[in-house]
């Protein structure tokens, strides 16, 4: 059959088609200095793009040993430390980035559970805690379950609603469990608890090998996690998942008519995202072995949002990016640590006005194979036509 | 290993929650009226969350700051006319003179400060044809720049440091009233509610008739048509940012004489929550709901503090408001009026 | 079951419709080829609609046959839209039902909708601009898939096979509407006429039963309405049943097997398209009352 000219005559109804389309997700990508890399990246080989991510990581895990001037932070603040806290907040920036960058799901209180994964790390491995003991690694798990059924909970009743709502059910979800935390008196409100578990391992001096004080096997441990994580995640992106948050993003009422389930999606990010950041809340509480309520503010709520759009909402590599930032500068420039959250208060407003795909625009593939498809439009294609129901009842000859 | 879990003390003893229902009963009444009274607050708060979501159909999360924006002009001017933690010495009249000047300036400053956040924050992405999702990190994000402006502001300025409460403003020592039901209602209560009511009933008015309100109305509705009917879009835009503003200056005024010592820089957030769930509970996009929404969620909460024990369950028992109405009725007590529910 | 053979000529003196040229030779002749339509596929039975005061749909039934092309027409405000979102989900009707081979489609999930065999494209076209055309395709294509969550999560047996057809699938789809070759581009950043076609082969995608068309062809210009015909008349010819709304005449009466005319929100006729062109209240539906003196 023929096809049709491109760049046909355009009536007017079709050019308001065209503008609905074009307004849609907050990561629209412009022209960026980042477009050619990604095509140069692309045409690598895989074995090639391998290679290139194991130095990555090698030069990532290396990173607490890169104690030099420009990059380390003032005295008084512990570099390795400060690699580790970067972490935390780079996993915390993945977590969400599944809620706020793949599903469009704005979620204002996510503190919420990063907070609950902080308790529960504690509560079953602090002696201040009443709660039975567990070995510290159980914890990240049972953290994980207990998020996730948290984000449930929340999700199911709210993610029927609009995204206004959505947001200020988040936000005051943040805000209630800050407050539960300091007004039931089992959770010891400003107290705290003391003295978390740590994962089991001491060096041949009998000093445990984690510990509050050394914050490059925390660094390890939370970079072996998010690699894992990212892989993960990865997963998903390439599945009937990813394709589904992407679309629920882009148009959920038309998802919706093709067949995608999106409230079962939309609650499954939320799940991810809330086990995602319960993960690094246990994480964070091992790390610094002090828990309270002090920590789990609304105003981390809205840096942990920070993160993740100016690393690039729907960018995993992007949410690394910006969780790192969101907490090296602080630590790095101490001067301006008080200012941290007008500064990225006001980063959000600029963003969204200026560069709202964030520094590394979101680009997923989505496809398992997507390299096959690469070599239909080459190849000839096969004989015969797709399936479909074919009418052959009370057709008369 | 879930032996060992199971070997953990039960949840529901008193170090969790405790339902303490004698207070509550014994003090039924002075809570009611304490509650409304709050309420009153609330509901003028809430005119202008639901005034801006039933024009944008967006949640201005900045409100909470427009609100402590006024207050701390409030606090200022009658700081700086010599109001101070104890009761001032002036006569009535002058008392009302300095009053009426201080509560100008909060609405002044609250109005100046949501027009600010709408032509910076807002019209911009109006103007890109942002999504939503861009609107509402703005908003967030002004709300916040706005607070952590005025927490860094606060010290250099004058005052004390950012962390800490500006100084207390006594206005005026409540007297008693009259007494009902065994309780006593005093002047304050009744001054805040009655003028809290007025001030709704003149901004329902306002919605209700003549041409800026007709304006609102259709912009609320279908804002294309409406430009199309010749109704300045942008002009009607400002000019519900600039309501919300002046009654949030208002309320401002009358949180201050509730409780003097409550202005700092988050002063506004929960605040805000709370009325924007008022705002919910009433029916958004409602001028009369917010009134309603209010009042009510003032007395509830006010039961949920004292029935649980501690001031900050007033915040939680508003949040499962919120959650409730949302599940149950989302468009509230009175429905949506300002403008049909939209997808 | 219905003779599609020799439509009845036009009467001497009637007016035609002013949108409509004569109809072009080759069209008929096509038509008496195609295939003889079935049972029927959906039962659409006194569907009605009440958005407040306003009644949009008032007891309005048809049928719509296994194999057929039917085209539901009516001047602006007849309907047509308000029944095309009744029957796909997007509108719960007010009283009345539709019947999916013979399941009611009342109160379902729109999702479920789809899963249960019917599809649609839209009035001003929804792609999801940021996804590839494939992707967009291959989203249609999942509706059909059973890999779950757990299962993309940690890429079991069932995914690898599923993607993996996906992407045969997805592509012999792309080539069927014939934009194969921008398969890898963003659907935002195809031609106007790419996006109709990608929007249809999305449609496609999920497999259904009756794919329902939404005025495909506004802002086509002749040729590619021609182009838009072939595509639906082959379309059917691999078996799927079409709904049709269109405005373009022509094209309605080329293409389509059956049409149902719609005004103020009643079924004003329901036959064969020439008998429909000489209808008499069909003309002065769209045109008004004939002046008497035309002979």
């Amino acid at each position: 059959m023929s096809l049709s000219s491109d760049g046909p005559k355009i009536m007017p109804d079709a050019e308001s088609a065209r503008e609905t389309i074009e307004t849609e997700s907050i990561a629209t990508p412009r022209r960026g200095p980042l477009r050619g890399f990604r095509a140069r990246w692309n045409d690598l080989a895989r074995p090639v793009q391998w290679a290139w991510m194991l130095i990555v990581v090698a030069i990532a895990f290396a990173l607490p040993y890169l104690n030099f001037f420009p990059l380390t932070t003032e005295p008084g603040n512990d570099w390795p430390i400060t690699c580790a806290t970067m972490a935390v907040y780079a996993l915390v920036a993945v977590g969400l980035n599944i809620v706020i960058g793949y599903a469009g799901l704005l979620d204002l209180g996510y503190v919420a559970f990063f907070a609950v994964g902080s308790y529960t790390a504690a509560m079953f491995t602090s002696p201040d805690s009443p709660l039975a003991k567990i070995p510290y690694l159980w914890t990240l798990p049972i953290a994980i379950a207990i998020t996730m059924f948290f984000g449930v909970l929340l999700g199911v009743p709210t993610l029927r609603l609009r995204g206004d709502y959505l947001a200020i059910v988040t936000l005051g979800f943040g805000e209630i469990v800050r407050i539960l935390a300091t007004i039931i008196p089992a959770m010891k409100g400003q107290v705290g608890f003391q003295n978390v578990g740590r994962p089991p391992g001491t060096e041949p001096n009998g000093v445990p090998i984690f510990s509050i004080s050394n914050g490059i096997p925390w660094y390890w441990l939370t970079l072996g996690v998010i690699i894992i994580v990212l892989l993960l995640v990865g997963n998903l992106e390439r599945s009937r998942v990813g394709r589904a948050w992407v679309a629920i993003r882009e148009d959920e009422d038309a998802a919706e008519i093709m067949g995608v389930p999106t409230f079962k999606y939309k609650v499954w990010a939320f799940a991810m995202g809330a086990g995602v950041g319960g993960l690094s809340g246990a994480l964070f509480a091992g790390q610094i072995g002090f828990v309270n309520n002090q920590k789990f503010d609304v105003q981390t709520s809205i840096l942990f949002v920070a993160a993740v759009v100016l690393g690039g909402a729907g960018n995993k590599v992007g949410a690394l990016l910006g969780g790192s930032i969101v907490a090296y500068l602080p630590l790095r420039f101490t001067a301006i640590a008080d200012w941290k959250y007008l500064i990225f208060g006001v980063v959000l407003i600029v963003m969204m006005i200026f560069r709202s795909q964030g520094l590394i625009p979101a680009k997923m593939r989505l496809l398992a194979f997507a390299r096959r498809a690469a070599r239909w439009t080459s190849a000839p294609p096969p004989e015969s036509p797709p399936g479909g129901t074919k009418a052959t009842e009370g057709a008369a000859s | 290993m879930l032996d060992l879990v199971l070997m953990a003390h039960p949840v529901m003893d008193n170090s969790w929650i405790n339902f303490d229902f004698t207070t509550l009963i014994q003090n039924f009444w002075s809570a009611t009226f304490d509650g409304l009274t709050f309420g009153a607050v609330y509901g003028l708060i809430a005119v202008g969350y639901t005034l801006v979501y039933g024009v944008l159909s967006l949640i201005n999360f900045a409100h909470s700051e427009v609100f402590i924006v006024g207050a701390y002009g409030i606090v200022i001017t009658l700081t700086t006319l010599g109001f101070g933690p104890n009761p001032p010495t002036l006569g009535p009249l002058a008392i009302i003179g300095d009053l009426l000047l201080a509560v100008v300036v909060g609405m002044i400053a609250s109005a100046l400060t949501a027009l600010l956040i709408e032509r910076i924050a807002y019209r911009p992405l109006r103007r890109r044809n942002a999504p939503r999702l861009a609107f509402l990190i703005t908003a967030i994000g002004a709300s916040f720049a706005i607070q952590y402006t005025i927490f860094l502001l606060q010290g250099p300025l004058g005052g004390p440091s950012g962390a800490n409460a500006m100084p207390s403003v006594t206005m005026f020592v409540q007297h008693p009233v009259f007494d009902v039901f065994g309780t006593i209602v005093y002047d304050v209560q009744l001054i805040i509610v009655i003028a809290a009511v007025l001030l709704m009933i003149a901004a329902d008015l306002f919605i209700r008739r003549g041409r800026t309100g007709r304006g609102i109305r259709a912009v609320a509705q279908d804002p294309d048509t409406a430009t199309l009917m010749g109704v300045n879009k942008e002009r009607i835009i400002l000019i519900t940012f600039i309501v919300g503003g002046l009654l949030a200056g208002a309320a401002a005024l009358f949180y201050i004489m509730l409780v003097p010592s409550g202005v700092i820089y988050n002063g506004g957030f929960i605040l805000g929550v709370k009325a924007f769930a008022a705002a919910v509970l009433g029916g958004i996009g409602n001028v009369r709901g917010a009134l309603l929404g209010g009042l009510l969620l003032g007395v509830i909460s006010n039961y949920g503090q004292i029935l649980l024990g501690d001031a900050q369950w007033a915040d939680v028992v508003s949040f499962v408001v919120l959650v409730l109405v949302l599940l149950i009725r989302p468009e509230g007590i009175l429905g949506q009026t300002l403008g049909r529910s939209r997808a | 079951m219905t003779d599609l053979t020799h439509p009845s000529p036009p009467l001497d003196g009637e007016a035609e419709t002013h949108t409509d040229p004569p109809l072009v030779e080759g069209a008929e002749s096509e038509r008496e080829l195609a295939v003889e339509v079935g049972e029927n596929l959906v039962e659409v039975r006194n569907l009605t609609m009440k958005f407040g005061g306003l009644l949009a749909l008032d007891d309005v039934s048809f049928d719509i046959r296994r194999g057929e092309i039917l085209g539901l027409i009516g001047p602006n405000g007849a309907g047509k839209t308000t029944c095309f979102n009744a029957m796909t989900g997007v509108y719960k009707p007010t009283s009345g039902d539709v019947l999916l081979e013979g399941v009611s489609l009342k109160g379902r999930k729109q999702h479920r909708i789809t899963r249960m065999g019917l599809a649609r494209t839209f009035q001003n076209i929804r792609l999801f601009g940021e996804m590839t055309a494939l992707e967009n395709v291959v989203v249609g294509l999942d509706a059909r898939h059973r890999t779950s969550v757990v299962g993309a999560l940690l890429r079991l047996p069932r995914h690898w096979r599923e993607e993996a057809s996906s992407i045969d699938r997805g592509m012999a789809l792309l080539e069927f509407v014939g934009i194969a070759q921008h398969a890898e581009k963003r659907a935002r950043e195809l031609s106007y006429g790419s996006q109709r076609r990608l929007e249809i082969a999305r449609a496609l995608a999920t497999d259904p039963k009756l794919l329902c068309l939404d005025e495909p062809a506004a802002g086509f210009n002749p040729a590619e309405k021609e182009d838009l015909m072939a595509l639906i008349r082959t379309i059917r010819d691999e078996g799927y049943t079409v709904l049709l709304i269109e405005h373009d005449m022509k094209l309605v009466m080329g293409v389509t097997d059956r049409i149902v005319v719609l005004e103020f929100g009643r079924k004003l006729a329901d036959d064969v398209p020439a008998a429909i062109r000489n209808d008499p209240r069909v003309i002065a539906a769209y045109l008004g009352e004939p002046e008497d003196d035309v002979a």
